[in-house]
Order: C-alpha cells, then sequence, then structure tokens
C-alpha cells in the first residue's frame, strides 16, 4: 500500500516535471525560421530590439550556404541554444555536413552559439580569435544578466582557425572573404560571387542604430566604400532585414556621420556629457529601432575620446 | 519660585518650538525617489537637528541607464535656490555612499563629473543654503554592471604613473554670459574595493582665478571616476583673464595647473 502510493506518487513527481521541462524547452525557442533569399542561401533575421529576457539576445542575423561540398555557417547567434536550434534547422533543410563556422566578429550574439558546432569547423579573423579570447567570458557573463535563461550551457568557445582575406571555394560557390575593421578591430564581410549575396556583418545595420561599444568611425566609414563598390545583388545587415541595394550602406554611413559630427561639435562647444545626452537626434533618424538606447550608449562609449581631443591643450603645469 | 517656574515653562516652551522646526517640513516629507535607503543616509550625512527637505529646485542629471558603470556622467546644478554655500553628492546603494563634496566660492552652484557605481542607485545632490537647510535633488540611475570593485584601467599599467595629475583644460565663452572651465586629470581614482588595489583618489581641488581669489573648493572621494572631467561655470561677474586649479590626492600627490585662455 505505502510502496503503491509512493510510486504513484513518484509517477505524478515525474509527470509534472516532465511536463514542467516540456513547457521551459518551449519557453526556450526562438522559433528560429530560415529564409530562402537565393541559391543555397538562407538568412534567419533576428528582431530589431535590445537583448532581453523575452528575446533570449535573439536580435542578430544569422545565415548559412547550403554547398554539394557541405554547409557554411556565417555567424552562430546569442547562446548555446540558439546554435543548436541553428544547427538542427540546418538539417532539417539539407543534410549536408556543416563544414565551416564563420564569426564575423567578437560581438557576443555573433559568436555564442558556438558549442553546438564541431570545434575544428569554427574559423575567423585573428582579431576576432583574441577578441573573443580576451573579451568573450566578460560578454558572456553580461548575456546572462540580459538574457537570463536561454543562456542556460552557454560558455565561450573560441575558433582554433584563423581566416584571411581573399578568394574561398566552397563547392562551386566562389566566395571572397573581406576583412575589414571599423565596428569592432577585426570585421569579416562575406561575398558570394556565384549569388551576389554579401554577408555584411556589423559593418551594416538596417533600420535599426548601430551599435559602437568597439568602434574607430573613420575606419568604418572606409569599410562601408569598400562594401558600397562590390558588385552585390543583395546585402544580409548583421541587423535588421536584407536589402536587395545599398541602402543600409547609406544609412550605416549617415548615421556614423552625423554621430561623429554630433560629438565633434559638442566637444569643441565645451559640452558636459550629461548635455550631449539631451541632444536628439534628427528626425531622419527616429524611425530606427532602438536609436535612443544605442545614442546613449555611443555617447558613453565614444565621447571621452572627442572631449580628450578638444582638450588636449594641455595646461601650463605650475608643478 | 514663581518667575523661575515661569522660566522653566518658556524654556520648555521654546524647546518645543526648536522640536517642531527640526521635525519641520524634509523628514515628513516622502522621499521622492523612494529609496530604502534614504532613513540611513539622512542619519548618515545630516545631523538630527538639521533641516532636510526634499527640493525639486536642485538639479541632478544623470543617464536612466548607465550601461557602462565606471563612467557615469553627472551634473548637479543649484542655479535656482537662492545662495547655496556647500553640495554633498551621495549614492545611496554604492558601497562607498560619498561621492564629492563642493563649495562654489565664487562659481556658479554646479558641477559636471563622472562617477562609478555598484549597482542601480539614487544619486543626489544635498545643497546648503546660507540659512542652514540642506535641500535634496536626485535621480535614479539604473547600472547593468558593477564599477566600484574594479580596478582602474590606470593602475594596471605603468604609462599613468608619468601622467599623475596632469591638467588639460580649455576656458569656454557662454552664450548665456560667463565661461565654462572644463578639466580632466589623469589619476587612477582607485577605491580600494578591488582585491590587491588600495585606495588612491584625489581629495581636494581648488579653482582660483589668476590671482588667487577663490571659485570652488572641490573635495572628492573614491567613487569618482578614473580620469575625473570636471565642468564649471563661472559668471560673468567673476570671470577672469586665466585662472589656476590646485589640490592633491590621499598619498599627498599634487596636483598644479595654469588654466589658459
Ligand atoms: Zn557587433
Amino acid at each position: 500500500m505505502s510502496i503503491l502510493s509512493r510510486a504513484s506518487r513518484s509517477a505524478i513527481a515525474l509527470f509534472t516535471l516532465g511536463w514542467a521541462l516540456l513547457l521551459a524547452a518551449a519557453d526556450m525557442d526562438y522559433g528560429l525560421q530560415p529564409v530562402a533569399i537565393a541559391d543555397g542561401t538562407w538568412v534567419l533575421v533576428g528582431r530589431s530590439e535590445d537583448f532581453s529576457t523575452t528575446n533570449g539576445g535573439n536580435i542578430v542575423n544569422t545565415g548559412f550556404i547550403v554547398t554539394p561540398a557541405g554547409v557554411l555557417v556565417i555567424d552562430s547567434g546569442p547562446s548555446r541554444a540558439y546554435g543548436e536550434q541553428l544547427k538542427r534547422a540546418i538539417a532539417r533543410i539539407t543534410d549536408k555536413p556543416v563544414t565551416m563556422v564563420v564569426n564575423t566578429h567578437h560581438h557576443p550574439d555573433h559568436f555564442l552559439g558556438n558549442q553546438a558546432f564541431a570545434p575544428e569547423s569554427l574559423a575567423a579573423l585573428p582579431g576576432t580569435i583574441s577578441g573573443i579570447h580576451s573579451e568573450g567570458g566578460a560578454f558572456n557573463e553580461n548575456m546572462y544578466r540580459l538574457a537570463g535563461d536561454w543562456m542556460a550551457g552557454t560558455d565561450v568557445l573560441a575558433p582554433a582557425k584563423p581566416l584571411a582575406a581573399g578568394p574561398l571555394e566552397l563547392g562551386g560557390h566562389r566566395l571572397e572573404l573581406i576583412a575589414l575593421d571599423g565596428h569592432t578591430g577585426a570585421d569579416l564581410a562575406i561575398l558570394d560571387r556565384s549569388t551576389g549575396v554579401l554577408f555584411a556583418g556589423d559593418l551594416v545595420f538596417n533600420d535599426r542604430a548601430p551599435t559602437t561599444p568597439h568602434a574607430n568611425l573613420a575606419a568604418w566609414q572606409k569599410a562601408l566604400d569598400r562594401l558600397e563598390g562590390l558588385g552585390f545583388k543583395q546585402i544580409v545587415p548583421g541587423h535588421g532585414p536584407v536589402a536587395k541595394d545599398a541602402a543600409p550602406i547609406r544609412q550605416t554611413r549617415a548615421w556614423l556621420g552625423w554621430l561623429d559630427g554630433n560629438l565633434r561639435q559638442a566637444a569643441e562647444d565645451g559640452l558636459d556629457m550629461t548635455e550631449v545626452l539631451a541632444i536628439r537626434p534628427p528626425a531622419e533618424f527616429r524611425r530606427l529601432a532602438v536609436v535612443e538606447a544605442e545614442y546613449r550608449r555611443s555617447v558613453g562609449q565614444l565621447y571621452p575620446a572627442y572631449e580628450q581631443q578638444a582638450l588636449s591643450r594641455p595646461g601650463r603645469n605650475a608643478r | 519660585m514663581h518667575r523661575v517656574r515661569g522660566v522653566a515653562a518658556l524654556l520648555l516652551a521654546s524647546c518645543l518650538t526648536v522640536g517642531a522646526v527640526q521635525a519641520a517640513p524634509g523628514d515628513r516629507q516622502a522621499d521622492p525617489l523612494d529609496s530604502p535607503r534614504w532613513g540611513d543616509m539622512r542619519k548618515e550625512f545630516f545631523p538630527a537637528k538639521a533641516r532636510v527637505v526634499f527640493d525639486q529646485r536642485v538639479k541632478v542629471s544623470a543617464p536612466l541607464t548607465a550601461e557602462n558603470a565606471l563612467n557615469v556622467p553627472v551634473s548637479v546644478d543649484a542655479g535656482a535656490l537662492p545662495d547655496a554655500t556647500e553640495v554633498l553628492v551621495f549614492a545611496d546603494f554604492n558601497p562607498i555612499t560619498r561621492i564629492v563634496r563642493f563649495r562654489p566660492e565664487g562659481a556658479h552652484p554646479g558641477l559636471g563629473f563622472r562617477i562609478k557605481l555598484q549597482q542601480s542607485t539614487p544619486v543626489r545632490a544635498a545643497v546648503k543654503t546660507r540659512d542652514g537647510v540642506w535641500h535634496v535633488g536626485g535621480t535614479w540611475v539604473n547600472t547593468t554592471g558593477g564599477g566600484c570593485t574594479l580596478p582602474s584601467a590606470g593602475s594596471a599599467s605603468p604609462e599613468w604613473q608619468k601622467r599623475l595629475g596632469e591638467v588639460s583644460s580649455r576656458v569656454w565663452e557662454r552664450k548665456e554670459g560667463g565661461e565654462r572651465i572644463r578639466l580632466r586629470i589623469i589619476h587612477p581614482e582607485d577605491t580600494g574595493l578591488a582585491a590587491g588595489v588600495p585606495a588612491f583618489y584625489i581629495q581636494e581641488l581648488k579653482l582660483t582665478d589668476e590671482q588667487g581669489a577663490p571659485l570652488m573648493h572641490i573635495e572628492g572621494f573614491e567613487p569618482l571616476a578614473e580620469n575625473p572631467v570636471f565642468s564649471v561655470d563661472i559668471p560673468a561677474a567673476r570671470t577672469a583673464a586665466g585662472y589656476r586649479v590646485s589640490g592633491r590626492d590621499n598619498n599627498g600627490n599634487a596636483i598644479s595647473a595654469v588654466i589658459e585662455k
């Protein structure tokens, strides 16, 4: 009697636990829907938001190219769960193995899904690999704070294989690896000459204000010029919708140009940082998603350098 | 006998009056920032008898969200009060609550600076007016990470030692009259809360005109940000051909520079 009741209690407990796990798993579903944009070329477009416990960090675009020689994945997403769900989404489309996973740069939403893939398939520019080694841990901790449970089991896994700029042939796709910088110290863009699709990474944002924690605005502008000169048919930005023309490049350039001029002028006018924060971006940028938050972050990240330049006439030391 | 009793009664009455004054407005006002630490702040920074009121004329500007907790910009402006003599800035939930104390001795009663915060907290300025009343204003700052228990970048690099105390500065004419002085001082500003890194911070800065007439006295505490930047406004009546800043850190290193126009 007592054994039976214990057993039935355990059964109920197990059922309850199973149900709870199922619910939790359903909660942690990113609902990834790859969209075909060209021959064998798929994109997963994230939300134009800030990181949150609601979106689990899925604010980023990832993509993959299916070739007879295997699958090339471009960026692995913000968490282990995202990486695993991306891998399953790929497996639903092709039985070809993932042969290479490229991280376009060292920001957390572009590499924290790496654990889902074979370590030897991971590759990035040398500057990206060293960036992941030096800052990845802090990024990961911060993502746990911002995205919560979605991050469960996520650890930093840096690629071991360094990439160099130049052509890369993969199963008949003639790819061009373009090593740039400006959004971070190492930004990789990938042009598929066979389809005309340009994966621009975070050098290009579309209808979402760019992020600037590691930005060098002058280098970034040069990188944009270079990208605009490539003959592409479609552009996949790091954040925001895919486009068929250079509009996202021009929009990113315009925002960065305004940001640079505004901060330079503010520093030359002797504004305190709190006064710079009170400036409202012009009307043309107000429709960009999260523009207020990104402006605030950019002021914090970039203004001290402008300020330092404006104050750089050192006072005569009376010491 | 009669008279003595009368005096005692009078004393009692005046005590009651004093009592009524000291418990007056401020202490009956609810904290507009609704912080559970306000009671402790009240006890820590103001004598029990002091009159402390919440006053919207004290403006504290800071971002509502500060992603970089090591460098949170704050501006205090008490220009709407008639005669501010002293301003104390503090943050309820910081491990070191006191941030900066300044006396506008001729400068506009306001100051722009940067601070380190460990967690989300009210940042407040208490402004003492000539009548002895403390007027308190403030704002909440939400942080997404702690900045107080991290060592400064400076303390990790040998480079700053050569430049310790170096001042860069510039003076601007203001459209509304008067001038603005901004200065940046090379200093690691270590809180002493990071393991193995002792407290090392600027304790005193005196801003004067070139003749030595005082304009602003700043007493600094550990939470000021590394390589602090200050903004000070000088009213038209006190502008001068040049200015001077001098001071020292808690290790006795002197800071001294001429601020040229
Ligand atoms: Zn990025």
